[in-house]
């Protein structure tokens, strides 16, 4: 791989040596990508507070020096963690003290991570503590260059804004964060960007649950692949975008799409294939959405719902609105719990707003930070979920051993009232 | 004996039993790190260890924290004992770089189709090599 002599100096320790064990791990994911070169960002989401028992370890053996090391470095050396070189954010992380009592999440690892937003603070890592920092202020432009893990994140940078990234991981962001470096390859090389393969809905697409299911069918059938999707799609909002995204990277592992026409990058059908022959578009119809619903829904028997999970991706404030309408003079099932997942930032703006207070009246929980899949906690006793992201039915059930129901949020608010879930597709 | 051909992208070399799918495999939400285990309920390989064997594959999928947790069955003494898998992802690739196994990518004939779990395989991380050494895999292999 090329190396520019700015570059080679990282690596010879000029700059210190965290900074060359960084550039260390750069070359060796680099080389084995086959990349070129690197190339230069400003703009890195990564996760270095999420506490897990792993990390504990490390922490209690070298502090968070050795934590950072050896996670977002591969290093085994001890280090001194200079300030991050570019700016660098923390993405979704565990919980914060606002979910306290509400889980079995364990409060040391509540502690933990407020002792890791004091070290990495004062590194200059800006902690939004969300899936979704598109949505708080970090907003990369058409074209740039980024480093972001979060595979919800990566589909949704890359698709609605057209920055370009591929989906890093915990040791690239962190290299990346002290060089301002990442292998230039994958989705960074215009090349790679056009679509590969054609989806036809020849269902109506409109609405939160639609575009879910629309997404999850994509992602089982393209699997790394770069879908196109047309037909009969309904104007997508923001909130949509991001839950098709993060259900084509959960099925299969999508980081870019293109709906012609309304994507950046591709404003007619033939740019979202550049000069390649468009394909033949597989059809996603009445019964592909079916199919799909089962699957998702095969996960659940008992119709006793106990718990209700809203947010995934982080909900954006338009969706918090709407939920509150949705609550708005009744009150939760007896036993059943509704959190509501979504940035600090963002939860400041319900509050002001009142939504939280119409939730929080019903019986609900506006929570920040984290959700139960990144957490693997969810309320003491909860055997059956509800919820109207099919990323979070998809893991739960593998990581937290309970049932799911995935529906539409009207569905899902239902159940938390009802305590039984009645969704179905008509 | 068979010999499969490609591109070492983690060196070392390391003799074990192979575990083959032909389905990808999610770190978050498909493996459990401190057991070694595939926890995601539809896989084939639902409930199987890897730890110790030759983790044979088609690539990665699922969240980004891919990685990570590979990297964490390494920190827990989970780790599988080589990586072998076809599909060039930056998942992968810095998975296979941060569990620190010997890992061979794009290898020909293709490894999914020519070893079977339960082969014993050596895998060569420098030279980009693997070998098949017995087969005692669950399925006879055509062309034999």
């Amino acid at each position: 791989m090329h190396l520019t002599d700015e570059e080679k100096r990282m690596r010879d320790g000029v700059e210190g040596d965290a900074v060359a064990v960084a550039m260390d791990l750069l070359i060796r994911y680099g080389d084995a990508l086959q990349a070129e070169r690197l190339v230069a960002t400003r703009n890195v989401a990564g996760t270095m507070t999420q506490p897990s028992p792993a990390k504990a370890k490390l922490v209690a053996e070298g502090g968070w020096a050795k934590a950072f090391a050896v996670m977002n470095l591969d290093s085994d050396r001890e280090l001194e963690i200079p300030s991050m070189r570019v700016p660098t954010c923390q993405l979704q992380h565990g919980f914060g003290a606002d979910a306290e009592g509400l889980t079995r999440y364990p409060a040391d690892s509540i502690r933990l991570q407020e002792d890791a937003e004091s070290y990495f603070t004062e590194r200059g890592v800006r902690v939004l503590g969300t899936c979704t920092p598109y949505q708080v202020g970090n907003l990369p432009v058409l074209g740039e260059h980024c480093a972001w893990m979060e595979s919800s994140a990566v589909v949704y940078a890359n698709s609605v804004l057209g920055a370009r990234t591929n989906c890093e991981g915990a040791a690239s962001t962190g290299a990346a964060s002290l060089t301002g470096r990442i292998p230039y390859w994958g989705n960074h090389l215009p090349a790679n960007r056009l679509a590969t393969h054609l989806v036809r809905a020849e269902t109506p697409v409109e609405g939160f649950r639609e575009w879910g299911l629309l997404g999850y069918f994509v992602g089982e059938l393209v699997q790394e692949a770069r879908p196109a999707v047309v037909g009969s799609l309904a104007p997508a909002s923001d909130a949509d975008l991001k839950h098709f995204g993060a259900a084509t990277a959960t099925s299969g592992g999508v980081e870019l799409y293109h709906l012609p026409g309304v994507t950046p990058e591709a404003p007619t059908l033939e740019a979202a294939f550049g000069r390649s022959r468009i394909p033949e578009a597989v059809t996603y119809g009445s019964r592909e959405r079916r199919a799909t619903y089962e699957t998702l829904n095969a996960q659940g028997e008992s119709t006793e719902v106990d718990f209700v999970l809203l947010g995934c991706p982080h909900a954006s404030l338009a969706q918090v609105q709407e939920i509150a309408g949705l609550l708005e003079g009744r009150r939760l099932a007896d036993d059943v719990q509704l959190w509501i997942m979504l940035p600090r930032a963002l939860a400041a703006d319900a509050l002001r707003q009142g939504w939280t207070r119409t939730i929080t009246r019903a019986g609900g929980r506006v929570l920040t930070e984290s959700c139960p899949a990144m957490s693997r906690a969810a309320p003491p006793g909860t055997r059956v979920m509800a919820t109207d992201s099919a990323k979070q039915a998809h893991y739960l059930p593998a990581i937290l051993g309970i049932e799911a129901w995935f529906g539409t949020t009207w569905e899902c608010v239902d159940a938390a009232v009802t305590g039984r879930w009645r969704g179905e597709l008509t | 004996m068979i010999e499969l051909v490609g591109r070492g992208i983690v060196p070392g070399r390391v003799r074990a039993p192979a575990l083959v799918t032909r389905e990808p495999i999610s770190g978050f939400g498909g493996i459990d790190v401190a057991t070694g285990t595939v926890i995601e309920p539809r896989h084939e390989l639902f409930g199987q260890c890897f730890t110790g064997r030759v983790l044979v594959f088609p690539g990665a999928k699922g969240s980004s924290g891919w990685s990570g947790f590979f990297q964490s069955t390494r920190l827990m003494g989970t780790a599988p004992a080589a990586l072998v898998f076809d599909v060039i992802t930056t998942k992968a690739v810095l998975g296979a770089i941060v569990t620190r196994v010997p890992t061979v990518v794009q290898a020909a004939p293709a490894p999914v189709d020519t070893i079977r779990t339960g082969d014993l395989v050596e895998v060569d991380g420098d030279t980009g090599r693997i070998v098949v050494i017995r087969t005692d895999g669950v399925a006879v292999h055509s062309g034999e």
